[in-house]
C-alpha cells in the first residue's frame, strides 16, 4: 500500500515492470563475481593467520614456491610502503596505509584471519594445498576483544604509532582509542532537572556481519604494457579502482574495473580485499589473468563485520509526556583498524525527537578483530537498539502510547538535530500516523507470552558522484549506461526515471552498468544513493535529450527549435506531429548521431525515517523469540520502483530480525572465531519469519527532481528495538544485550 | 581422474574429475554451468542446489564421481525451450529477488517441491525452502512467487 502526502503525477514512477536483468537472474545465466573464466585463467588462495594478535617474525614462501603448479607467491613484501593517507569510501573513510596492512599483513597480523600471503597456481586445490607451505614464525601477543578492555590504559596496544583523536586534537599516548567525538545542544543538567521521569540503561552488542551470500571474488589481468583489468564483486567499480590504484601507487588510467552481478553487499563490498592481490599475483606470474575467491569462512573471519558496541543512554521526560534531556555515549569497535561507524551512530540516536538539551559522546576502539566495513546504516541498529529501548520504557512508564509519545516528540521541518544542523523536509510524522492507522496496530493481540512493540529509525542517506550517458537509437528506443552497481533492480529504477523524464515506456529504455573505462567517476551502490543520485544524472541526460532531439525536428521542419514542442515521445510545431521513433530514423540525414551525457554530485538528499511493529510470542521455557507478525512504515520520498522499495524495507527488517534474536560472532578466549560458518552464524531462514507488511509513505524530497529520498538503509534500523520492545511487552524484562538469544533471554527471565 | 558418464539437463555427458572434486566444482569448472553458485560449500545456503535423480540435493555436498549414470537437472535446464517456467515467471512478476545470487537455488529447490507437492499451504513452502538462504528479502516475496506458482501450474 502507498499512501501520497503530497500527490504528483507521474506516469512510469510507481509501475511495477519486470526488471530488466530478471530473465538472466532466473535463469541462472547472469555473470557474478566467481563464474568469469578467461583463457590461461590461474587460481589462487590466501593463507591467513591462526592468531589473533602476534607479531610477524618471518615469512618464509619458499617450499610454496618450489609446489608443483604454483605460479606466484605475493606477501606484503610486494606492496609498496605507503604513507598514511585517508580516502573517503563513502561510507565510511579509510586509510590507505591500514587499508594496505588489512590486504597482507605486514609488521603483525590483528585478527584471526587476517590474510599474510597469496599464492596463485594452475587450480584453487593446488594453491590451497601451497599456502598451507608457508612457514609463518610468530610472536603471539595477548589479544584485545573487548572494548571496555582495550580503552584501560594498560590495555595491550594493536597499532602503536596510534594516538587519539581527541575532538580534534590528536593525543600523544600510544593507546587503542582511535577517535572521541562529542555533539551537544543546550543545558543537559537543566533538562534532567525539568524531567519527572529519568531512565538510565546500558547496552551491549555483538559483532554481526552483512551475510551476503555471494563470498568475494575478484579476477585480475596485467599485461606486459602494465595495462590492469579487474573483473571483481564490488558494489562500486570506481571505489575498487581508486583503492587499487593508490594501494599499488599506479595511475587510475592504467586500471580498468568491470564490475560483474553482485550477489549482495550491504556496505561490505566496498573495501578492497582481493582486486590488489590478484593484480600482484598477475604481475607476478607472468601476464596470466589469476582469480581469488574467498571461501565463506574467509568471508566471516575477515570480511565485513559491523561493530559490536557498549552504550550508555540517558533520558529524562516530564509528566506531559515532553522528552527534556537525552544523552548517550557510544563505544564502538573498530576492528583491527580505525574506522568504526560511531560517527553515523551518533546521528542515528536520537535523530527521531525534538531536543533541547542533549549531549551524545562517541569512542571509536580498536580490538583484535576484523576490521569492520560499512553494514546498511552503518552504526545505526545498535544505537536505535539502545535509545528506542529508553524511549519506550519512558513511554509505559508515563502511561503513553508508544507511537503516540514519540509522534509528541518527533522532529519536523525546521527542528534541530543534536549536532545543531536543522532538518529540511521530512516525513517522520507522517510514518508515525501511518503506523498508528495501520490494519496491525489497530489489531488488538491476545495470549500469553505475547507483546508488541514498536520503535522509530532515522538515517541521513547520501548523495554523492554520479554519471550516465545515453544514446538515442534508430528505432527510437534508448540505450542508457551508467555507473552504479544493480544489487536490487537499480537498471530498471533508472530507466524508469529516464523513461519519466522522456515521456516513454520503461521498455523503451534499456539500462546498462558500465565499468570505469566507459562512464564518468560514479560512486558506488551505497548510503541509499543510487535511485537518489544516478537517478538524477539520468534525469539530466533526458533533458539534454530531449534539447537536443528538439533541435533536430526543427531542422526538419525548419522552424526554430524553441517552436517544437515535446510530450510523450512526439514532437509538435503548429500542425506537424512526429514520434521519436519516426524522428530516431531520420536522425542520420539530420546530423547524425544523438547522444547525452551527466555527471552529478546532489547534495540534497532527504533523511528516510521508519517506525517497524512486531508481535512475538516468547517460550518462557527455552527462551526462543518467534515473530508472529511485523510490519515496516518508511517515507521513501517518491517510491520509484514500488516492489522493490518495499523488498528494501522487508529485507531489512529480516536482517534486523537476525541481529535482534541470533547473530553474533563467537570468539575464544585467544580472539579464534569459533563460528566461521552458517550453521553456527545463524541468519534468518524462510521458516523463521512471517510475511513482512510494508507501508511506503511518500513525503517527496524537495531536493530531488522526482521526490527520491533513498530506502535502502534505514528499515534496519528499528528492527532491533522494535523486537526488544515486544519481548518486554510479552515477558516483562527489558533485554539490553543483542542478540536477544533464548539463553539470554531465559536468563533473563530468571533474573526476574 | 575418473571418468563419468551422466545426463544433464537431458542431453548425454561424460567428463574427467579428481575424486576429491564436489559436482558443485566439476558444473562450475569443467561444464561451465555457472547457475549453481557456491555460497558456503558445505550445504548451509542451498544456492547450488541441483536435482539428482529428481531429488533436491546441493551440489557441494555431492562429489561428481557420484553422478555416473544418474540423471541431473540444473537451474540452467529447468525453462522449457523458448520459454520461462512458471516458477521463473513468477519470481519477476513478485519481485522475488534483489541481487539474484540465491535465486537459482531457490528455484530449483521450489521446483522440487511442487513435484512431490503441487499444493503446498505457506508453512510447507517456508519448510521446504528453510535450507536456502537469503539475505535480500526476508522471504516474503520468495514465499509468495512459489505459491502462486503452484497456483498457476494448477489452473
Amino acid at each position: 500500500m502507498t499512501t501520497t502526502a503530497k500527490p504528483a503525477q507521474f506516469k512510469v514512477l510507481g509501475s511495477t515492470p519486470v526488471r530488466q536483468d530478471g530473465v538472466d537472474k532466473v535463469t541462472g545465466r547472469a555473470q557474478y563475481g566467481a563464474d568469469i573464466r578467461l583463457p590461461g585463467m590461474l587460481s589462487g588462495a590466501v593463507l591467513r593467520s591462526p592468531h589473533a594478535h602476534a607479531r610477524i617474525k618471518s615469512i618464509d614462501t619458499r617450499a610454496a614456491e618450489a609446489y608443483p603448479g604454483v605460479r606466484a607467491v605475493a606477501t606484503a613484501r610486494d606492496l609498496p610502503d605507503l604513507e598514511s593517507k585517508v580516502a573517503d569510501l563513502g561510507e565510511g573513510s579509510v586509510n590507505l596505509r591500514y587499508q594496505s596492512s588489512n590486504l597482507l599483513a605486514r609488521d603483525k597480523v590483528l585478527y584471526f584471519g587476517h590474510a599474510l600471503a597469496a599464492v596463485a597456481a594452475v587450480n584453487a586445490h593446488v594453491a590451497e594445498a601451497a599456502a598451507a607451505l608457508i612457514q609463518v614464525d610468530y610472536e603471539i601477543l595477548p589479544p584485545v576483544l573487548d572494548v571496555r578492555q582495550a580503552m584501560r590504559p594498560d590495555a595491550p596496544i594493536l597499532l602503536e604509532e596510534l594516538r587519539t583523536d581527541e575532538l580534534g586534537q590528536k593525543g600523544e599516548q600510544p593507546t587503542n582509542i582511535a577517535a572521541h567525538y562529542l555533539d551537544e545542544t543546550g543545558d543537559l543538567e537543566q533538562g534532567f532537572r525539568e524531567a519527572d521521569l529519568i531512565v538510565e540503561r546500558e547496552f551491549t552488542t555483538a559483532m554481526v556481519h552483512q551475510g551476503y551470500i555471494e563470498p568475494h571474488s575478484a579476477t585480475a589481468l596485467v599485461t606486459a604494457d602494465g595495462q590492469v583489468t579487474i573483473w571483481c564483486s564490488t558494489q562500486g567499480a570506481f571505489g575498487v579502482r581508486e583503492q587499487t590504484a593508490e594501494i599499488l601507487r599506479l595511475p587510475a588510467s592504467k586500471i580498468r574495473v568491470i564490475p560483474m552481478e553482485i550477489g549482495g553487499g550491504f556496505g561490505g563490498k566496498i573495501g578492497v580485499y582481493l582486486e590488489p592481490l590478484a593484480v600482484l599475483l598477475s604481475r607476478k606470474s607472468g601476464h596470466r589473468p589469476v582469480k581469488l575467491t574467498m571461501s565463506r569462512r574467509e568471508v566471516l573471519a575477515a570480511t565485513g563485520p559491523t561493530s559490536g558496541s557498549s552504550i550508555k543512554v540517558k533520558m529524562g521526560a516530564n509528566r506531559a509526556g515532553q522528552i527534556t534531556a537525552a544523552q548517550a555515549t557510544l563505544i564502538y569497535e573498530a576492528g583491527a583498524y580505525p574506522g568504526s561507524p560511531v560517527g553515523s551512530a551518533m546521528g542515528v540516536i536520537f535523530a527521531p525527537y525534538r531536543l533541547r538539551n542533549a549531549r551524545v559522546e562517541g569512542y571509536d576502539v580498536v580490538v583484535n578483530k576484523p576490521r569492520t566495513a560499512a553494514y546498511r546504516a552503518p552504526g545505526g541498529t545498535n544505537a536505535a537498539f539502545a535509545s528506542e529501548t529508553v524511549v519506550d520504557e519512558l513511554a509505559e512508564r508515563l502511561g503513553l502510547d508508544p507511537l503516540a509519545f514519540r509522534l509528541q516528540n518527533g522532529v519536523q521541518e525546521g527542528d534541530r538535530r543534536v549536532n545543531g544542523v536543522a532538518y529540511k523536509r521530512i516525513g517522520l510524522l507522517e510514518v508515525l500516523r501511518a503506523a498508528q492507522g495501520s490494519a496491525h496496530y489497530q489489531a488488538p493481540l491476545a495470549g500469553p507470552y505475547r507483546g508488541r512493540g514498536v520503535a522509530a529509525g532515522y538515517w541521513g542517506n547520501y548523495g554523492g558522484k554520479s554519471s550516465a550517458s545515453a544514446s538515442v537509437n534508430a528505432d527510437g528506443t534508448v540505450s542508457l549506461l551508467e555507473g552504479s552497481v544493480d544489487i536490487g533492480g537499480s537498471r530498471t529504477a533508472l530507466a524508469m526515471q529516464l523513461a519519466e523524464t522522456l515521456g516513454l515506456p520503461t521498455e523503451s529504455i534499456r539500462a546498462t552498468v558500465a565499468d570505469t573505462d566507459a562512464v564518468g567517476d560514479t560512486e558506488g551502490t551505497y548510503g541509499s544513493r543510487t535511485t537518489f543520485a544516478t537517478g538524477w544524472a539520468v534525469y539530466e541526460v533526458g533533458q539534454q535529450l530531449k534539447a537536443k532531439l528538439c533541435e533536430r525536428a526543427a531542422r526538419l521542419w525548419g522552424v526554430p527549435a524553441d517552436q517544437v514542442q515535446y510530450a510523450d515521445g512526439s514532437f509538435a510545431s503548429g500542425e506537424q506531429h512526429l514520434t521519436l521513433a519516426e524522428l530516431a530514423a531520420q536522425l542520420d540525414r539530420l546530423g547524425g548521431p544523438v547522444v547525452a551525457s551527466a555527471a552529478v554530485q546532489p547534495k540534497n538528499y532527504g533523511p528516510g525515517f521508519a517506525a517497524h511493529i512486531v508481535d512475538v510470542e516468547v517460550d518462557p521455557e527455552t527462551g526462543k523469540v518467534q515473530v508472529l507478525r511485523y510490519t515496516a512504515v518508511q517515507d521513501a520520498g517518491k517510491a520509484v520502483y514500488p516492489n522493490y522499495v518495499a523488498s528494501q524495507m522487508q529485507g531489512g527488517a529480516a536482517q534486523g530480525i537476525g541481529w535482534a534474536l541470533n547473530e553474533e560472532y563467537v570468539y575464544d578466549a585467544q580472539g579464534r572465531l569459533l563460528n566461521a560458518n552458517w550453521l553456527d552464524y545463524r541468519m534468518p531462514v524462510s521458516l523463521d519469519l512471517p510475511m513482512i507488511d510494508t507501508l511506503i509513505v511518500e513525503v517527496p524530497n524537495p531536493g530531488h527532481p522526482f521526490g527520491v529520498r533513498g530506502v535502502g538503509e534505514v528499515p534496519i534500523v528499528p528492527p532491533a528495538a522494535a523486537v526488544a520492545n515486544a519481548i518486554y511487552r510479552a515477558v516483562g524484562v527489558r533485554m539490553t544485550e543483542l542478540p536477544m538469544a533464548p539463553g539470554r533471554l531465559v536468563a533473563a527471565l530468571q533474573a526476574g | 581422474m575418473i571418468h563419468v558418464q551422466t545426463t544433464l539437463n537431458g542431453e548425454p555427458v561424460e567428463f574427467l574429475c579428481e575424486p576429491r572434486q564436489s559436482l558443485l566444482e566439476v558444473l562450475r569448472e569443467t561444464l561451465g554451468l555457472t547457475g549453481a553458485k557456491e555460497g558456503c560449500n558445505n550445504g548451509n545456503c542451498g544456492a547450488c542446489n541441483v536435482l539428482l535423480d529428481g531429488a533436491l540435493v546441493n551440489a557441494c555436498l555431492v562429489l561428481a564421481g557420484e553422478v555416473q549414470g544418474r540423471t541431473l537437472t540444473t537451474i540452467e535446464g529447468i525453462a522449457p525451450a523458448g520459454g520461462l517456467h512458471p516458477l521463473q515467471r513468477q519470481f519477476l512478476e513478485h519481485a522475488a529477488l534483489q541481487c539474484g545470487f540465491c535465486t537459482p537455488g531457490f528455484i530449483v529447490a521450489a521446483k522440487a517441491l511442487l513435484d512431490c507437492t503441487p499444493q503446498p499451504t505457506e508453512l510447507e513452502v517456508r519448510q521446504w525452502l528453510a535450507g536456502n538462504l537469503c539475505r535480500c528479502t526476508g522471504y516474503d516475496r520468495i514465499v509468495r512467487a512459489v505459491l502462486a506458482a503452484a497456483e498457476e501450474a494448477q489452473a
